[in-house]
């Protein structure tokens, strides 16, 4: 029985750490920022990417590094979700501040933009796009030293340089030679092996079993959850990141660059998925589409938590997951096998005992809740609420 | 600064994301603009030798989405015959050109896809689908237009349509020999794991009637919906279910695989205690998921690439010239390849591609296929040989028990009550997809 509580609990959280690395990200995109970023699970995705690369130059590498290359990767998946998260705010989102729905149709155009680059990238291909920026941003400087830029110069600037590139990689492409035009992962999932120490894991007891995969992410969690309370809390950009969120035009006059706190705010939680992408490695499987195997749950959590709130999240997260893992592994049901009176009850959490019936429990507590408490569990409270 | 940009700007930027996503598109297409060209270069052969006639097949299947995994390979395996054909003079003195057209793991655009391949394309046959979902939309518009379909997947059987031909195993060519086996070899309690879709629950009710007719057990079941990857609580249910080790029988599909098989091993679950069976397994997935996760578990098919027959060495040698030494043949591949065959020599024989004729012209086709010799049944199912594998280090699968000859097909289950007695018989118009054997 203790035992079984312990297990119960263990994979209850293991589920719910699972959950809160994926909505750490989102949480403060989604709630502090209020940006509805559908690219999230994306960028965890280029994450799990930049792992798989960073794992193969590591077997390349040989002797010790293909046992340690998770801590060379997390770093990586943090700089490449972040700066992937940067060009995005700056090229995009930025001018759609304010306005959720179009931000929410950019973003989803993102996350197709994304996937559709990580099935077909090939060296031609980043040629033509490295030709692009080299020839825009450049001639851009070039002319901005001579003269003040307008729109038709641009616009004649985007369609040439844009047109050159187009040309330059469909010739490289087709004439390259298979090394070249070659996708670099194409649609098909890759493989990401986890170390060998992170296989396995430590028994206790019968019955009990703690996968060491299990236990790492949800060390990382905590690490990432005590980073970015340090850095919000203890930190001067953090001080200008939570006064920007509570109230933007007043920071703006004291003196804070907003544009740059919005900036640092959306790399910041972009690296966090990064981060998340991973972690997943050591669980499931790394494709293309592996975002959006998560982002649902992930606004899930940042929902039920209450947008705003780091706290919430965590709450949140953790109670999904302990929720999910009782109904969905039977134990529920097994806990009231005991009572004879209660077995109308037992048979209703029986049926719920499978895996897709078990999701259908979650999401209707979850709009069971949401009916009592819209804001979430722990609702922004102040005047800021209202804006 | 968000006041200075403009409309114009905006439109001005919006239009330089456009190219360049335009850009990516249009450098990312590198497989289809190959193939188009060898469509094309087999175009232009046939135009030097009578005429600029091709004749139009269809290929279906998801190059995208959480199947592509698996689906790809297919595709593969299904062009590598039409090129072969082509190059051997093709059919009827016509060369074969491919219309391909992608499924996107999404069920409603099989049906939509299938619709455009029949009325746009004008295909004489199409050859595509994996997941019985994907068979099970683009049924209606096959058999509303009387179109063929060949199927180059094992499926859970219980159908036996007019417009099909089914290339892959039928529950009694792959499940039941498997449970046999299992029975015989490694245990009684069983707990069946599979994803959440038409295959694995149908499989599953069959395999769970084989038990209880022969003196199993079935101590649990669950199903992960597509692309699931949480699976702590079906291995909490397993552990629970069966505390000193069994047989755990597993149909998942596509992604759901590389995390049940991770995280399986992580909560030290080992082959020699838990042995699992799958059924959607093959080299390729191995391959995907590392085979550090799956040495020492077994597979049932028709065909793995370690099959010793010299058809099979000649094909694995043409695959690997074709797209790279580090590829891999599996079952489902082998399928595609052989009903290529098969359907190009129901064209010969009928010597019109017209669907009726060569529907007629395919039953009793014989062919030498890399897993041995295969027919074409009436029942539109064909005779295969029936292996079991168990994963080696190197990813392959060691043989460890092999039917010594070709299998009869069985697509109405006969353990299964409602399906007991009846059979399918498309030669014969009195019979049909479904009748009462005398037997019975």
């Amino acid at each position: 029985m203790i035992e079984g509580l312990i297990g119960g609990l263990f994979n209850g959280i293991s589920i719910g750490a699972v959950l809160l690395i994926v909505a750490l990200g989102l949480a403060i995109v989604f709630g502090l920022m209020g940006v509805i970023n559908l690219a999230h699970g994306e960028l965890m995705m280029l994450g799990a990417y930049t792992t798989y690369v960073v794992q193969n130059g590591a077997n390349l590498i040989g002797g010790p590094a293909p046992e340690l290359y998770i801590f060379a990767a997390l770093p990586m998946a943090f700089l490449v979700a972040a700066l992937t998260g940067l060009v995005l705010e700056r090229g995009v989102i930025r001018y759609l501040y304010g306005r959720p729905l179009e931000t929410l149709l950019a973003t989803w155009g993102v996350s197709l933009i994304l996937r559709q680059f990580v099935r077909s990238v090939n060296w031609a291909m980043v040629i033509g796009l490295v030709l692009f920026c080299v020839l825009f941003f450049g001639g851009r400087w070039l002319i901005q030293k001579q003269r003040t830029l307008n729109s038709t110069i641009t616009t004649v600037m985007v369609a040439l340089s844009g047109a050159i590139a187009l040309v330059a990689g469909l010739i490289i492409n087709q004439s390259g030679g298979t090394a070249l035009s070659r996708a670099w992962f194409s649609a098909r999932n890759v493989d990401v092996t986890a170390p060998s120490w992170l296989r396995g894991g430590v028994s206790l007891g019968t019955t009990l079993q703690f996968p060491y995969a299990r236990l790492f992410i949800i060390v990382l969690t905590v690490l990432c959850l005590v980073g970015v309370y340090w850095f919000l809390q203890g930190s001067s950009w953090g001080l200008r990141i939570r006064s920007v969120t509570q109230n933007r035009t007043m920071s703006a006059c004291m003196g804070i660059p907003t544009e740059r706190v919005d900036a640092l705010t959306f790399a910041l939680g972009s690296g966090l998925a990064g981060i998340a992408g991973c972690a997943v490695t050591l669980l499931g499987s790394v494709g293309p589409n592996l975002g959006g195997n998560y982002i649902v749950d992930a606004f899930m959590v940042v929902v039920v938590g209450g947008v705003g709130k780091l706290v919430g999240s965590i709450v949140a997260a953790l109670v999904i997951g302990i929720i999910t893992y009782l109904v969905g592994s039977g134990t529920l049901a097994l806990l009231l096998a005991p009572y004879p009176g209660l077995s109308p009850v037992m048979d209703f959490f029986t049926f719920f005992a499978t895996t897709s019936m078990a999701k259908v429990m979650v999401f209707a507590l979850i709009i069971a809740f949401l009916q009592v408490r819209p804001a979430g569990m722990f609702p922004q409270k102040g005047r800021t609420a209202e804006v | 600064m968000t006041s200075q940009f403009g409309r114009r700007k905006f439109l001005l930027y919006g239009s330089a994301t456009l190219g360049t996503a335009m850009l990516l598109k249009a450098c990312g297409a590198p497989t289809d603009t190959a193939t188009d060209d060898a469509a094309a270069e087999g175009g232009d052969e046939a135009a030097a030798g009578d005429g600029g006639e091709t004749i139009k097949v269809g290929i279906l299947h998801s190059l995208s989405g959480t199947m592509a995994i698996s689906e790809t390979t297919v595709v593969d395996a299904e062009k590598l015959a039409i090129k072969e054909i082509n190059e051997a003079g093709g059919v009827l003195g016509q060369q074969i050109e491919f219309v391909e057209e992608d499924g996107a793991s999404d069920w409603p655009t099989f049906a939509e896809k299938a619709e455009k391949l029949i009325d746009q394309d004008e295909v004489v046959t199409v050859f595509g689908c994996w997941t019985s979902a994907s068979r099970k939309a683009v049924l209606p518009v096959f058999e509303s237009k009387d179109h063929m379909l060949w199927y180059p997947v094992q499926y859970e059987g219980q159908e036996c349509s007019k417009n099909i031909f089914y290339t892959g195993a039928a529950p009694n060519q792959q499940i039941e020999p498997a449970v046999d086996w299992l029975l015989e070899n490694k245990g009684t309690d069983f707990f069946l794991v599979g994803s959440d879709y038409v295959f694995p629950r149908t499989a599953n009710t069959i395999i769970k009637e084989q038990l209880a007719a022969k003196g199993g057990t079935t101590v649990g079941e669950d199903y992960l919906p597509l692309g699931n990857t949480e699976v702590t609580p079906i291995i909490t249910k397993i552990r629970a279910a069966l505390p000193d080790g069994g047989v755990i029988f597993n149909s998942l599909n596509g992604d759901s695989n590389v995390a049940f098989f991770k995280q399986l091993q992580g909560a030290g679950m080992t082959p020699d205690l838990y042995p699992v069976m799958s059924v959607s397994v093959a080299e390729e997935e191995v391959r995907q998921i590392g085979p550090e996760f799956l040495v020492g578990h077994y597979a049932a098919w028709n065909y793995f690439q370690t099959v010793e027959s010299p058809e099979n060495e000649k094909w694995v040698a043409d695959f690997k010239a074709e797209y790279g030494e580090d590829r891999v043949t599996n079952d489902p591949m082998e399928a595609a390849y052989i009903m290529v065959y098969l359907w190009k020599q129901a064209v010969e024989e009928a010597g019109t591609t017209d669907i009726a004729a060569v529907r007629e012209a395919a039953y009793g086709q014989e062919f030498a296929a890399p897993e041995g010799p295969v027919t074409m049944n009436p029942n539109h199912h064909i005779s295969k040989t029936v292996r079991i594998g168990q994963v080696r280090d190197d990813g392959l699968f060691e043989i460890v028990s092999s039917t010594d000859g070709p299998i009869d097909p069985v697509p109405w289950n006969q353990y299964v009550p409602e399906t007991q007695g009846f059979a399918c018989d498309w030669s014969d118009p009195e019979k049909g997809g479904k009748y009462e054997t005398e037997g019975a």
